[in-house]
């Protein structure tokens, strides 16, 4: 190992950053271009994974790129939770690289280069949010993410796309300019600085009111986070290609949102303090209801990349409702199940598009006997449900297990009883399409199709990560290490 | 030191080529001085070598050195993109007569910039604004008649309240220069007539400003006005028009006297913001996208008066943050409007159908100087952004900051409409031809669009200098 770990962290945003003009050069080489993107994919994984043993060996790991502003310097910083989502999405975006290889040729997408290019980009602005040092850094990155991801959604280029795009765009970028800007503004007016630091950087006897109302300016603002009210963007982007909505809108996206949520929980208020505000609880009411709403649309939503947008959205409730419990327990929860949710839904985005590619179906209801079809697939679709859902043998057993210990911890009963309701709902809505496609019933037609399953690329990339959601339940130890380390050691997670 | 800079009033010999280099020495000109002028302070220059009370004295502090940077810059890159693009706008016989007319529009700017005498200003003044309408009316269309004309009319009554405002602080006086009329004028503060001389200098200021609600000139002018003038005017004319508010009201009258007397502050801020909103939605509703900037530009002034309004250093710093930076982000946009007036000849949206494809080097530097124009971090819009925000809560005024970045919102929208129309809809039939731009148009395109990225990363320069010269104005006024 030659490099030191400062310059693998910067590597490690760069990197992404200059495959891209390597992706553009080799467009018209279809071939060469996806090796490119493998290519960097696997020495970004190689880059984080050292990094990531550097960390555990206790190193304290940053790197500044110079001032933009007087006192607000672009800074980054490694600690245990950017780590843990750092390897999460450099692992997964070589899964997703195989994977699309397979449906973008399959699906004969035009304008295959611009969709390598900007998800290079965009996975570049995931490793600058994971690793950011201060608030300012994290937005710069979190604007690009957006900006560069707009192209991905619409990249189908129909009247459609572009509507969807609008919503992408408005919501994500209104939210972040609106609120999430004047809480970066407002933080550094009344603590004096936007680090991210261990404790947080507010003066334990701040006012009250004007730390809950930043709060709530934080949790409106990321947009990413898909709070309700401002989900829409999501089912939104799912007119993206089936890739796209795996990776970066069950996965990177709406990752980083949550993320940034609970990084600002942790380190920017607290969780001392957060456990203080006023507006705490309003707060943790709003992501329960937006658990059951979102989960209760699911149910209604015929089309199965819609189901599994909401499905996210109720999700990421129990995250940003982790943070928000201000316990270790709650935040210990909510982290692993940033890995948890990832697994599972990318799995099951997969699966979606792997139906849609072999089988031409998008409509739920059209997809009742097509075990026989895809029976790998739905194999999975099975496994991965089950981990949404929170049931044994799979990882998101562990995630729900701590959120619900985080519940208990405070007392919080009502919230509680929405985490089980919703456990139920979720078995509602995922569990039925794979038993239908299995058990199709008398009535269903019977039209032995054979087996016909979706290319071999995407179909390995299924496996990967449905073996992934088990042995996350098998092998939970490092990941629980890594979160435990969030709050536990200040002198990992100690901040600049 | 200033005199050189007078040297492009003597009559230029009378080619592109020339203006370049008289531009290019200009602007070489200017970063000596910005430099000498951080390093050690005040500059000044006496006139015909009389003593400055009597003759006309040219004084350069911070403030002025940052907007002859300003002007001088923007237009040497103008000036190189003008010869491919007047080819195709202005007829051959008329190219000696724009660039005669170019040369002296910047002279005045120059000149009403750099001198510290009141009626100099009203001298330069007229000369830049009459210049100005001869520009305007060089442009092809017949509307460009009738935009100057208005611009004339308006221009003229502003130029006459100035007059009128210099003329009565003269009477009470007896002075001309600016450093002697701030000392003078604190002796007499009190009467009617400096009252009224204050109220005819802002409202003619406020003309040339185009500060909503005195803006309606501006969008015909500027949309009809040949490509090359709407981007120098476009990032220098009204920049001018703000320094000259600034000068007035902190240097001339003095902080106390312009904000204490007056209800100045709570009228500058509601029509700062209505100006805001009101032209931010007019621009959306603009079919031609030289209409929607100049819109855009009305709603942008509208930042550098709340932050005017303001009357702390920090708003003030925000304000002049925004002057370099609007300057930059017009003179690439409208520059890049120009390439795409030079291809397809018109600038109307639904023209824009498909350009996305045909010139994506072109639009990529609209979709840049949009998003400067919305603030995205990493361009220079964000970093006037981050600057006037702060400077509303160091007030306290909450309320405020949301409505200003509100507004940036509605600045997506109308940035917006222009990338969907252009990267969405399919080309209009027979666009196969359409081509990007020579080489020569693309690289001051570009210089402009790299300074908004650069200067949005690397702030020393423009922060440091904004910060000195809001200090020095408040360091400065009794």
């Amino acid at each position: 190992m030659s490099l030191s770990l400062e310059l693998m962290l910067q590597l490690s945003i760069i990197l992404p950053l200059l495959a891209t003009p390597g992706i553009v050069a080799t467009g018209h080489k279809p071939n060469l271009r996806e090796s490119v993107t493998i290519g960097t994919s696997l020495v970004l994984l190689y880059l984080v994974f050292n990094l990531y043993l550097g960390l555990k060996q206790g190193a304290s790991v940053s790197a500044h790129w110079g001032e933009l502003l007087p006192g607000l310097k672009i800074s980054f910083h490694i600690e245990p939770l950017g780590m843990l989502f750092a390897l999460i999405a450099s692992f997964l975006w070589i899964i997703t690289t195989v994977y699309s290889i397979g449906y973008m040729r399959g699906h004969n997408e035009e304008n295959q280069t611009r969709f390598y290019a900007c998800f290079a980009i965009a996975i570049s602005s995931v490793m600058g949010i994971t690793f950011a040092g201060n608030l300012f850094t994290l937005f710069i990155f979190y604007e690009v993410l957006t900006l560069s991801t707009y192209p991905l959604v619409t990249h189908a280029g129909t009247n459609k796309a572009q509507r969807g795009g609008r919503t992408y765009l408005g919501i994500l970028l209104s939210t972040s300019i609106l609120f999430f800007l004047l809480a970066i503004v407002s933080t550094w007016f009344v603590a004096g600085t936007v680090d991210f630091k261990p404790g947080g950087v507010f003066d334990p006897g701040v006012n009250k009111l004007v730390a809950g109302s930043i709060l709530v300016l934080f949790v409106f603002g990321i947009g990413k986070a898909a709070i309700m009210p401002f989900h829409r963007w999501l089912p939104a982007a799912m007119v993206a290609p089936t890739p796209v909505s795996a990776l970066l809108h069950a996965v990177a996206v709406v990752k980083a949102g949550v993320f940034t949520v609970l990084k600002v929980c942790v380190y920017i208020f607290g969780i001392d303090l957060l456990a203080l505000l006023p507006s705490t609880q309003f707060l943790l009411y709003l992501a329960a209801a937006s658990i059951l709403l979102a989960s209760l649309v699911a149910m209604r939503q015929d089309n199965l990349k819609a189901r599994l947008a909401y499905s996210t959205v109720s999700q990421l409730g129990y995250v940003t409702m982790g943070a928000l419990l201000a316990t270790s327990a709650g935040v210990l929860g909510s982290s692993m199940h940033i890995a948890m949710h990832a697994f599972g839904k990318i799995t099951l985005f997969f699966c979606a598009g792997a139906i849609l590619v072999a089988a031409h179906k998008s409509e739920i209801s059209e997809m009742r006997g097509l075990g026989r079809q895809m029976p790998i697939t739905m194999a999975a679709f099975l496994i991965a449900s089950l981990s949404i859902v929170g049931a044994p043998p799979t990882g998101g057993t562990w995630s729900k297990w701590f959120l619900l210990v985080g519940t208990m911890e405070t007392g919080q009963w009502a919230l509680m009883v929405v985490l089980m309701v919703s456990s139920l709902l979720n078995i509602a809505y995922l569990l039925p399409l794979p038993l239908r496609a299995f058990f199709p019933g008398a009535e269903a037609s019977s039209a032995d199709v054979g087996m016909k399953e979706a290319p071999l690329p995407s179909l390995i990339a299924i496996c990967i990560t449905t073996v992934g959601c088990v042995v996350l339940f098998v092998y939970p130890q490092p990941l629980y290490e890594l979160a435990q380390a969030i709050l536990a050691a200040p002198g990992l997670a100690h901040g600049k | 030191m200033a005199a050189p800079l007078c040297l492009f009033l003597t009559r230029p010999r009378l080619v592109w080529f020339f203006s370049i280099v008289a531009s290019g020495l200009a602007f070489l000109i200017s970063c000596l001085l910005l430099q000498q002028v951080m390093a050690s302070g005040t500059i000044s220059y006496e006139l015909g070598a009389w003593d400055a009370p009597w003759g006309i004295e040219y004084r350069i502090d911070q403030l002025n050195a940052l907007l002859l940077l300003i002007i001088s810059s923007i237009s040497t890159v103008v000036l190189l993109a003008a010869d491919t693009s007047i080819r195709k706008e202005i007829p051959e016989d008329r190219h000696t007569v724009f660039y005669i007319l170019y040369l002296l529009s910047l002279a005045a700017m120059l000149g009403i910039v750099a001198t510290g005498d009141a009626f100099n200003i009203f001298v330069f003044l007229e000369i830049s604004s009459l210049s100005a309408y001869a520009l305007i009316a060089l442009g092809k269309d017949r509307h460009a008649l009738w935009a100057s004309f208005q611009y004339l009319i308006m221009g003229t009554i502003g130029a006459t309240f100035i007059l009128i405002g210099i003329g009565l602080m003269y009477q009470m006086t007896g002075t001309l220069n600016i450093a002697d009329l701030s000392i003078r004028l604190p002796e007499v503060a009190q009467t009617r007539t400096v009252f009224t001389a204050f109220a005819f200098v802002i409202v003619g200021v406020c003309l040339k400003l185009a500060m909503f609600p005195l803006h309606l000139w501006l969008p015909n002018a500027y949309a009809y006005a040949p490509s090359i003038v709407t981007a120098f005017f476009a990032a220098t004319a009204t920049k001018v028009a703000v320094y000259l508010l600034i000068r007035f009201t902190f240097s001339v009258f003095g902080l106390s006297f312009s904000f204490t007397h007056l209800p100045l502050q709570v009228v500058f801020m509601v029509l700062g913001l209505v100006g805001i909103f009101a032209a931010s939605t007019a621009a959306i509703y603009q079919s031609n996208i030289k209409h929607l900037f100049a819109y855009s530009s009305v709603a942008q002034i509208g930042y550098m008066i709340v932050g005017f309004s303001l009357t702390t250093a920090l708003g003030l710093t925000a304000t002049l943050l925004h002057l370099f930076n609007h300057a930059l982000m017009k003179g690439a946009l409208f520059l890049a409007l120009g390439a795409v007036m030079y291809r397809i000849g018109t600038t109307q949206l639904r023209d824009f159908q498909g350009l996305g494809r045909q010139m994506p080097v072109t639009m990529a530097a609209i979709v840049i100087g949009g998003l400067s124009l919305i603030g995205v971090p990493l361009t220079v819009g964000f970093v006037s952004k981050w600057y006037l925000v702060l400077a509303v809560i160091e007030v306290g005024w909450w309320p405020i900051a949301v409505l200003i970045l509100l507004g940036s919102l509605l600045a997506v929208v109308y940035v917006w409409r222009i990338v969907e129309v252009a990267y969405f809809k399919p080309s209009l039939e027979g666009a196969d031809s359409i081509k990007e731009v020579p080489l020569a148009f693309m690289i001051p395109i570009w210089t402009l669009v790299l300074a908004n990225v650069y200067f949005g990363i690397d702030t020393r320069l423009s922060v440091q200098v904004a910060q000195a010269a809001s200090q020095s104005l408040f360091g400065v006024s009794p």
